[in-house]
């Protein structure tokens, strides 16, 4: 079963190809079914591989195949191989079965859109590059599966590209991404400069990871520093995080896949897979890393308490969750941060795709202002959406509640303040998540209801979606490239098909249960630590809690209470209409500072880039064409000399005559 | 080493030559006759040179089908002729892109001449690439200014006629350094070590007898033309006139193929001949290619004519390629010629989509194309993939070139390099830009009635869409056959100077330096932790 | 006094002179044109002189030629300048500069 591990990818692979040639031929709903039939298969290939390692005794819990030889150049020799150990499987599952589930969603979303195979490309494409990136066996594989999750994510924000703010802010995802990719880059420089390979691991000890301890700390700081640079650019931290909110242009499908569970957890995975270079590494390095994951919590929190767009809202849940892995990685509770990572692809895509059906039911509206009861309308979503509040609010026994605890927990080991921050924004998390849900799904709707009957807008109509950032937009025109503008007129709101509601149903399982894969009461139940073990288990890599357990139990009853807190808090305002809201413009603005980076852009920069283009032209242009000029002058004044008199040209004959033989008589005389 | 029964090399310049003069004789009354026999000469020549790529040894270091006929014997000259692993690939190349100019675009007027021109165009830039005798190759460099010159004067656009006057002023002026800098080595080589005088290439590199600063006078002097010709800046603003103003078929062949013939001339004739100097003078080169990589990219992006656009972003990646050649180790150096490649790939398949566009539209104002993508999805999809690999996406063909020449040159120009990876960066600003204001939103106008592309028009950038993708994945064939003449140039650079290529610390009981173990396909390891040692 | 070989080569340095400021001087072509057979003599003279002091048959062979030369372009010169005088009686040398740059 080891020896398959490249079926794992290579199934989306097919999917992609197969649909890009006959997926328009295919159509609706085959392609779509193609496509998920892909990554289930994937997904089962994946549950046989991590059965197979479980076979092994721990030790040996690793497997490589290289399938052939990539980049052949004198000492560096890349090669297209995966790499089967505990991280990498774990990562796996996830993406193939969330992947799965979603694909089977989005045979619902898309219904009715033009380009519906398209889709279905794209995102095998993406699962593909995914893939690649977490079961890569070396430095190069990841980052082909790095680009790869950026381009297909610029290919699906861009989807509806009709609507420019949709295209910009594909753009604006890729480009960002790629400031971060400066750094992976010339950390995988680094790395061949001091190691010569950018392998993981190989049979005889020469990997980057096993040799990590060759590594001089400076070395070793600018390795991991500069793959945090990276990490912050994919996983939209501080200060490289305006393109997830943007990004929600997108379809919802591909919110939920690429930019809550998936795509953005790469630079987590990134950061897990070093840990041993993270481990040679100044300390000042993972401080910086902790305390940029917290500030990035926190900041997000606070935004995501006054959005008004029900995506833009669980964007900025993302990066603030984001931070918690952050934080984690960063204090050195790598198990905790996965722990979430795992945890928060559940409830996060269960968020979104219930979003998602939420704007799929009300007809294309976004702005949680005109929605209100759709509890009683929508039941199902309504209570997997609930229970996705809860786990993501860290309310017992949900699964959020286990996995930001043990984060909290190690935290409060390395620093109260970290600790604190994380409580503050954990707080907040189940605040706005609460406001979100009220707003939502209880009070009376704030919108007109059609009795019955066909709704204003066409129920068969492409669901599309027109954001711009912090505001909503009237697309103009029809057809599925431009989007729908929410109809203000009454609508029928209904629950969303089977193909919708099913994976929401799946995924709040999840995130009911899925707790259970390490809980805290004693090491016996650490079953994702174990697991994780052989890949992060280094004394020095991994915390030790000396905490004492009176101390954990306080600090579980404090982060629960916390969630409770916040939830309350939130009843007060939005549901029992007792206390006012707070939701000041600059938290909506998000503190302003992508609009500084966008006027910068547009301003300092644009001239900046005008002003070389004018220094080329003017300047080094203005050279040569002045060369010309110079040499026509110049031509035109010795023009004079042939004034077309014979005797003035005989003249000059005879005084050159003489000259020359001066000259010459002056010579022989020496 | 010759397996194949005739002078095959000598056959590739003679070819187009003669195709050349076939398509003189044809009436004019026939235009389609001359595109055929055209079309002919080409994809014979494509055909021998794909031949001699497969019978190509790899793992062989020196010059291959070598062939040499005396021309002018009391000054050494001689018809020489070589191939090895640096000059495979841009032969190759040159046998590609003709058919592919040829069918992608056709005249507007003159069929005759332009064809012929563009056969003698093919035949010169055989030339410069088989050439080991430095005379030949300065006749071949030469020549191909000719039919250059009057593709673009007499088939081009607007401002036709100043781009090539221009061009071909500008690349003279930097050929007549060369030439005096050819001369020269030869006659103070003779005199230095005696014997006759010869020009032949490796006489001159491995007998030489100059002084270093003679020698280093020498390699300015070649390099200032092949610094016109690739171009580095400043040396750089013939480039995006001359490009804008060639019809399609001349912005391919001169983005394709000419271009490279100054990064060939770098690595065979600068590095090659003059060691010393080459090391010498590699930090200045290589802030010259620095600074053309981002000036190129931001220039770029400010761009309100499409054609342009690319014509600087080719700047930008020619930079890359002078980066590669003058960091001087085998990774760089292999990357830069695989570069050379890959850019003769992509970039002339974008100017193919452009031409495609101006045909539908008559204009390549970015300012009036808009939301092409509702209106022409294949050329749409088409675009974004040679986009993808322009911007060095890896499993693309850009990225493999691009990659190994960072990675190569941060091990000997550490901040340098560091520089040049902003403009990967800024790559992806300029293009997705520009493809945004073209492709995406909504069409308006003549922009909505445009035909997408055409079964011909995509037939033509099959074989380059699919040297995108293959050479992106899997460039090992190439790379193997390119790194033995590296490693030698390599070894004759530390040879004839103090540099030494840095050794990269391999330990662990890894692979060792020279020649990485291959891999075996398939198989699978499973690793036993116990080796693996604390760090897990 | 004897006549020795540079009396010959004073006379043609004398000659030459003549008709080298005479060239400079006169506008009528026609006595330019005098003036240029003038020097190609004088040359011819010296030429024979240092031939006749230096026993060189050389110098003979060369007068030869020179004095081909002056006979060819004097067909020349003269059909030009009976043509420019046809067409424009009274012309001098410098109302001939149409060549000018």
């Amino acid at each position: 079963m080891l020896d398959l591990i490249w079926l794992i990818p290579a199934l989306p692979l097919a999917g992609f190809l197969v649909l890009v040639v006959a997926g328009r031929r295919l159509g609706e709903p085959l392609a779509g079914w193609l496509a998920t039939a892909m990554v289930a298969a994937s997904f089962v290939v994946t549950v046989g591989v991590f059965l197979a390692l479980l076979g092994e005794p721990e030790e040996e819990r690793a497997a490589t195949v290289e399938l052939f030889t990539w980049l052949p150049a004198g000492s560096l020799e890349v090669s297209f191989g995966f790499l089967a150990d505990p991280l990498s499987i774990t990562m796996a599952l996830f993406v193939t079965g969330i992947g799965a589930l979603i694909h089977l969603y989005s045979i619902g979303y898309m219904h009715g859109d033009a380009n519906f195979s398209k889709f279905f490309v794209y995102l095998n494409l993406f699962v593909f590059s995914m893939l690649c990136l977490v079961l890569g066996d070396n430095l190069l594989m990841t980052f082909l599966g790095w680009e790869g999750v950026g381009t297909c994510s610029y290919l699906l924000i861009s989807f509806w590209f009709g609507n420019e703010a949709n295209a910009s802010a594909g753009k604006k995802a890729f480009v960002t991404n790629r400031i971060g990719d400066f750094g992976f880059m010339l950390a995988m420089f680094v790395a061949f400069g001091a190691l010569g390979t950018l392998q993981y691991v190989t049979e005889d000890g020469g990997g980057v990871l096993q040799r990590a301890g060759e590594l001089a700390p400076v070395t070793a700081t600018a390795i991991a520093g500069l793959l945090f640079v990276g990490a912050i650019g994919k996983s939209a931290q501080f200060p490289l995080y305006v393109w997830l909110p943007d990004a929600m242009a997108g379809p919802t499908p591909v919110s939920a896949l690429i930019h809550a569970a998936t795509m953005v957890t790469s630079g987590i995975y990134l950061l897990t897979r070093v840990n041993p270079i993270i481990g040679e590494s100044f300390d000042w390095l993972p401080t910086t890393i902790a305390w940029v994951g917290a500030g990035t919590a926190l900041f997000a929190a606070t935004i995501a308490v006054a959005q008004h767009d029900i995506k833009k809202v669980l964007a900025y849940s993302t990066v603030s969750q984001l931070g918690y892995m952050f934080l984690a990685v960063g204090v050195g509770a790598y198990v905790p941060a996965v722990f979430h990572m795992v945890t928060h692809a559940f409830f996060k895509a269960l968020l979104f795709l219930g979003s998602g059906s939420v704007i799929h039911g009300m007809h294309e509206e976004q702005d949680m202002r005109r929605m209100g009861g759709l509890r009683a309308l929508m039941p199902i979503t309504a209570v997997t959406f609930i229970v996705g509040w809860l786990a993501i609010s860290g309310i017992p026994p949900f699964a959020g509640f286990w996995s930001k605890d043990e984060i909290l927990l190690y935290a409060f080991a390395e620093n109260p303040a970290l600790w604190v921050i994380g409580l503050v924004t954990a707080v907040l998390t189940a605040y706005y998540m609460s406001r979100q849900v009220f707003l939502v799904f209880f009070g009376r709707p704030r919108f007109a209801i059609a009795e019955g009957g066909a709704a204003a807008d066409d129920h068969g109509a492409s669901p599309t979606a027109a954001i711009t950032a912090g505001a909503e937009t009237e697309a103009a025109g029809a057809g599925s490239t431009t989007g729908h503008a929410p109809a203000h007129r009454p609508i029928h709101v209904h629950e969303s098909p089977w193909l919708m509601t099913l994976p929401l149903v799946v995924l709040a399982g999840l995130a009911l249960v899925g707790g259970a894969m390490q809980l805290p009461f004693n090491s016996d139940v650490h079953f994702l630590g174990d697991w994780l073990h052989p890949v992060i288990g280094l004394a020095e890599n991994e915390a030790e809690i000396h905490v004492a357990t009176a101390t954990k139990v306080v600090l579980a009853i404090v982060a629960g209470v916390a969630g409770l807190a916040g939830i309350a808090v939130a009843a007060r305002v939005y549901l029992q209409r007792r206390a006012r809201a707070v939701e000041p413009a600059l938290l909506e603005q998000a503190w302003r500072y992508d609009a500084a980076i966008s006027a910068f852009v547009a301003g300092p920069g644009r001239s900046g880039f005008e002003g070389a283009a004018a220094f080329d032209g003017r300047i080094v242009d203005g050279a040569v064409d002045g060369t010309a000029t110079v040499v026509r002058v110049v031509a035109d004044r010795l023009r004079l000399a042939q004034s077309g008199y014979v005797r003035s040209y005989a003249l000059g004959v005879a005084v050159g005559a003489v000259v020359l033989v001066g000259l010459f008589l002056s010579r022989a005389s020496l | 080493m010759n397996n194949i029964g005739f002078s095959i090399l000598s056959t590739l310049i003679v070819l187009p030559a003669v195709g050349a003069a076939a398509v003189a004789v044809v009436s004019r009354r026939r235009p389609e006759v001359a595109r055929q026999v055209a079309l002919l000469s080409t994809v014979l020549t494509a055909a021998l040179a794909f031949w001699l790529v497969a019978d190509f040894e790899s793992g062989e270091a020196g010059f291959q089908y070598t062939e040499a006929v005396e021309w002018i014997p009391s000054l050494g000259i001689a018809w020489r002729l070589g191939v090895d692993g640096i000059s495979l690939f841009l032969v190759a190349l040159t046998g590609l892109l003709f058919p592919i100019a040829i069918l992608g675009a056709t005249p507007q007027r003159e069929h005759k001449p332009y064809y012929a021109w563009l056969l003698l165009l093919q035949a010169g830039c055989m030339g410069v690439f088989l050439a080991t005798d430095l005379f030949l190759f300065f006749v071949m460099f030469e020549i191909v200014l000719v039919p250059m010159y009057f593709l673009i004067g007499g088939w081009g656009y607007g401002e036709r006629v100043y781009a090539a006057t221009k061009f071909f002023l500008f690349t003279m002026l930097g050929s007549a350094f060369m030439l005096v800098a050819i001369i020269a080595l030869a006659v103070l080589n003779q005199r230095a070590v005696g014997g006759d005088l010869t020009f032949e290439l490796m006489a001159l590199a491995t007998n030489q007898g100059i002084g270093q600063e003679t020698a280093r006078l020498l390699f300015c002097g070649f390099a200032v033309a092949f610094a016109v010709k690739v171009p580095l800046f400043p040396l750089h603003t013939w480039l995006p006139d001359a490009h804008t103003q060639a019809p399609t078929a001349g912005s391919v062949i001169l983005a394709g193929v000419m271009l490279k013939l100054g990064t060939y001339g770098f690595l065979r004739y600068c590095v090659f001949l003059f060691p010393e100097a080459a090391d010498w003078a590699g930090p200045v080169l290589v802030t010259l290619a620095v600074i053309g990589i981002t000036y190129g990219a931001v220039v770029a992006a400010v761009q309100k004519d499409l054609k342009r656009l690319v014509a600087y972003s080719s700047v930008a990646h020619l930079g890359f390629i002078v980066l590669g050649t003058f960091a001087l180790t085998t990774q760089s150096v292999q990357g830069a010629v695989l570069q050379a490649v890959n850019h003769g790939i992509s970039t002339p398949a974008l100017f193919l989509l452009v031409g495609f566009l101006y045909e539908r539209r008559h204009t390549r104002e970015i300012a009036a194309l808009k939301g092409l993508q509702k209106a022409a999805p294949v050329m749409a999809a088409v675009f974004t993939l040679v986009m993808l690999s322009s911007i060095g996406v890896p499993g693309l063909n850009g990225f493999a070139g691009e990659f190994l020449i960072l990675i190569g040159s941060f091990l000997t120009y550490r901040w340098w390099t560091v520089v040049a990876v902003v403009g990967v960066i800024l790559a992806s600003v300029y293009l997705l830009w520009a493809y945004q204001r073209v492709f995406h939103g909504e069409p308006d106008g003549d922009n909505a009635s445009i035909k997408d592309l055409t079964v011909r028009e995509g037939l033509v950038l099959a074989p380059l869409l699919g040297l995108i993708v293959f050479l992106g994945v899997y460039p090992k064939p190439v790379l193997e056959r390119i790194e033995p003449s590296v490693d030698t140039l390599i070894a004759h650079v530390e040879a004839g100077s103090d540099y030494t290529q840095p050794s990269v610390a391999i330990g662990g009981g890894g692979a060792a330096i020279d020649g990485a173990e291959t891999i075996e396909p398939g198989t699978v390891t499973v690793l036993d932790d116990e080796d693996e040692g604390e760090g897990g | 006094m004897e006549v020795t070989t540079s009396w010959y080569l004073v006379l043609g340095a004398l000659l030459f002179t003549i008709g080298a400021v005479g060239l400079l001087v006169r506008r009528n072509p026609l006595v330019m044109f005098m003036c240029v057979e003038l020097m190609l003599n004088a040359v011819n003279l010296t030429f024979v002189s240092f031939a006749r002091a230096l026993d060189d048959v050389a110098g003979q062979v060369i007068v030869f030629f020179v004095l081909v030369v002056a006979a060819t372009e004097v067909v020349v010169g003269l059909g030009i300048i009976v043509a420019i005088m046809r067409r424009t009686p009274g012309a001098t040398a410098d109302d001939v500069a149409s060549l000018r740059g």
